[in-house]
């Protein structure tokens, strides 16, 4: 049962950043604007903040010190998310080209900033980790429900749940979210009826920004005790776990599930009793996630549900 | 001055221009940078970039050049991908597969005489980059799954599954490296030990460039063959432009994109045994988890040169002679990692390039048409003044 117990609490882990950071995805690209540059926002988002974290553990501790450090994650990540606004919204660019731009320039300005700031030129960004909740008061005494989801958690489990209603809410049951779908879809025929495309363009990038800044921080907090630039390809994960989702909330969430256990299988094989006898190397594991991911995308994309115009710079003049 | 304006407007020069300004500002950048972080330095710092190479003489330029080998290679394979209307973005996996095949081959297969051993572990590397690109090339032809995703899925699995084979075969434990190839696996020098060395007492320091970097631009020369001059690279690139279209017009296109991809696969995978066919001195294979940087270094290349192959030779001996310089810089204060940051800032800059290419010889244009119609203009009125001059008389 213990395992049961630290099975989930480790999907939990690795899949709540995969959600955020998904649904940040899929806001860009409803609004038609693809975002290969999750990975380079996550890497940013969570160099700020770790560094910010780093800087600040001396006086403060704790859940305050965590909130905080979420909001710099979140602004690094919209400041950084306009760079790709410029250039896919007002150059009409090459989406995907100046996504790899961010992406390859996210880590070495990461390195870069962290060796000159650091003493002897250290890229590790080391913390403390002071944010974890041994047992959410009241909730963590429920049997068993208490036990996978309440205890050893992190605020930003439940921060990640909250932004999933959220997205449901603002995508489906406001004028924004129908404005910013009609963006992806048609945009000529949204900007005929007095949408301004370029802002609600402008808006899905930056939510992306925004949510894979704080997916950034997310990753890195209960999974390790640096920050060595690099979220591990997790952004790109999140991109696949996007299009299984089929660019919506709820079976986003169900793809995040189903990654965060294929990474968690990669990462904690050795507790599992089964699969630590079956002397497998760990370069096998650590092959798991992206073999599911390749699978699931032969599947699922055949019958793909993009956003009709996501990729397609917009232009007022063009037929 | 009409021809030099001539010139100005035609498409090649227009290409050449928006890279170098895009050069430029990634430069300019790069500078910012160092005179934020150490002021001071700045200058000497950006001075030792610009010297690239020639900081530490023929060796130094010598070293540019193998490591532009593996750049070419890369190049060419992004920029082949992107002519045909893909995008490549797994050159690093299809990169570090190639070169496992190569060591593996230049380790084991030692029963090959010598000119016969490194030819086979280039082709084997070829065939196995290929093979690691054939994956997203039948999922992106018959299950439409894009290939930027499945190709970042094939670095990462290749990237693993190299270190695994590595670790299984050809693994040197005591300096956590691939193991030295076998001398008959070492491409030879081809002449350029006489060029690239520096003067060591009374022998010679010799850089580590070897004819793979001949046989990187006799490949690219090739590929600008096929591209330019061959029906199948017309087709190749026709299902590039418009997959429908060419269609209609009888070109087997899944057929054309899986080809497309196992060739760009190849090259990338090529670039991996030239780099590391180069004996005791030269590179061998890290076991870290850490994509080929090699891979993702393509990307640029085929950008600058415009994916076309003879750019893309100029343009990887670019990138490879900062990437020194930025070496170099280290005996200042400052990280090298600033020449991937003016890296990233030139790709950033480059995607503009549609709008250069498009607004330049706008206004160009613009002027050149402000001079014919004055001219017209003239001649109007100069006739209108004959006309009445003869009504007058």
């Amino acid at each position: 049962m213990n395992i049961v117990f630290l099975v989930v609490q480790q999907t939990m882990f690795f899949s709540i950043p995969l959600l955020i950071v998904a649904l940040g995805g899929m806001f860009t690209e409803r609004g038609g604007v693809t975002n290969i540059a999750l990975d380079g926002m996550m890497i940013m988002g969570a160099f700020t903040s770790i560094f910010f974290i780093n800087q600040m553990q001396g006086s403060m501790s704790g859940q305050t010190l965590l909130i905080l450090a979420i909001l710099i994650a979140v602004g690094t990540g919209m400041v950084f998310s306009l760079l790709l606004g410029y250039s896919a919204i007002n150059m009409k660019s090459d989406q995907i080209i100046g996504g790899t731009a961010l992406n390859m320039f996210a880590p070495a300005f990461a390195i870069y900033v962290a060796r000159t700031l650091q003493d002897n030129g250290v890229q590790q960004i080391t913390f403390t980790n002071t944010f974890r909740i041994p047992s959410v008061p009241i909730l963590g005494d429920i049997p068993i429900l208490g036990g996978l989801f309440f205890k050893n958690a992190y605020i930003t489990t439940y921060i990640g749940f909250t932004i999933l209603v959220l997205a449901v809410i603002v995508l489906y049951k406001t004028k924004f979210g129908l404005r910013l779908r009609a963006c992806g879809e048609h945009p000529q025929a949204a900007d005929s009826v007095g949408i301004n495309v370029y802002r609600m363009r402008y808006a899905g990038v930056v939510i992306s920004g925004a949510l894979a800044g704080l997916g950034g921080l997310v990753f890195v907090i209960p999974t390790s005790t640096n920050f060595n630039a690099t979220v591990a390809g997790y952004g790109f994960l999140a991109l696949a776990v996007m299009i299984f989702g089929q660019w919506k909330p709820l079976r986003i969430l169900f793809a995040a599930f189903f990654f965060g256990l294929m990474k968690t299988i990669a990462s904690a094989y050795s507790v599992i009793p089964v699969l630590a006898t079956a002397s497998i190397p760990s370069d096998i594991y650590k092959m798991v996630p992206f073999i599911a991911t390749l699978i699931v995308l032969a599947f699922s994309s055949k019958t793909s549900q993009a956003p009709k115009a996501v990729g397609v710079p917009y232009d007022k003049g063009s037929r | 001055m009409r021809k030099a304006k001539d010139i100005m407007l035609s498409d090649g020069a227009n290409n050449a221009f928006s890279s170098l300004f895009a050069i430029f500002i990634g430069l300019l950048f790069g500078f910012i940078v160092l005179l934020i972080s150490n002021p001071s330095e700045a200058v000497q710092g950006f001075t030792i970039i610009l010297k690239g190479g020639f900081n530490t003489n023929a060796k130094g330029l010598g070293q540019v050049l193998y490591f532009a080998t593996p750049l070419i290679m890369t190049g060419l394979s992004v920029g082949f991908a992107f002519k045909t209307g893909l995008f490549n973005i797994g050159a690093a996996g299809q990169f570090i597969m190639g070169a496992f095949a190569a060591v593996y081959i230049g380790v084991k297969w030692t029963f090959l005489p010598a000119p016969l051993h490194w030819m086979v572990a280039i082709l084997g590397a070829a065939l196995i980059g290929g093979l690691w690109a054939l994956i997203p090339g039948l999922m992106k032809a018959y299950l439409n799954v894009h290939e930027v995703i499945s190709t970042i899925m094939m670095n990462y699995i290749g990237m693993y599954m190299a270190n695994f084979l590595i670790k299984a075969t050809v693994y040197d434990s005591k300096k956590a490296l691939s193991m030295n190839t076998a001398p008959s696996s070492v491409l030879p020098k081809g002449g350029l030990d006489y060029v690239f060395y520096n003067p060591l007492g009374n022998g010679k320091d010799l850089s580590t460039v070897n004819s793979g970097i001949w046989i990187a631009i006799l490949i690219a020369i090739v590929m600008y063959i096929i591209l330019n001059k061959t029906t199948f690279g017309y087709e190749l690139k026709a299902c590039g432009f418009n997959k429908h279209a060419s269609r209609y017009a009888g070109i087997n296109e899944k057929r054309n994109i899986v080809l497309s991809m196992v060739i760009a696969g190849a090259l990338a995978g090529v670039g991996g045994a030239l780099l590391y066919l180069s004996g005791a001195n030269g590179r061998h294979i890290k076991v870290v988890d850490v994509l080929a940087v090699e891979g993702f270094n393509g990307i640029p290349v085929a950008l600058l040169g415009l994916s076309n192959p003879i750019g893309i030779i100029f343009s990887a001996i670019f990138i490879s002679y900062i990437t020194q310089g930025g070496n170099y810089m280290q005996t200042l204060d400052f990280v090298p990692e600033v020449i991937d940051i003016i890296i990233a800032c030139i790709i950033y800059f480059s995607a503009f390039a549609f709008l250069f290419r498009s607004i330049v010889p706008r206004i160009l244009r613009f002027r050149k048409d402000k001079a014919a119609a004055n001219a017209e203009a003239e001649a109007a009125s100069i006739g209108a003044e004959q006309t009445e001059r003869r009504e007058k008389e």
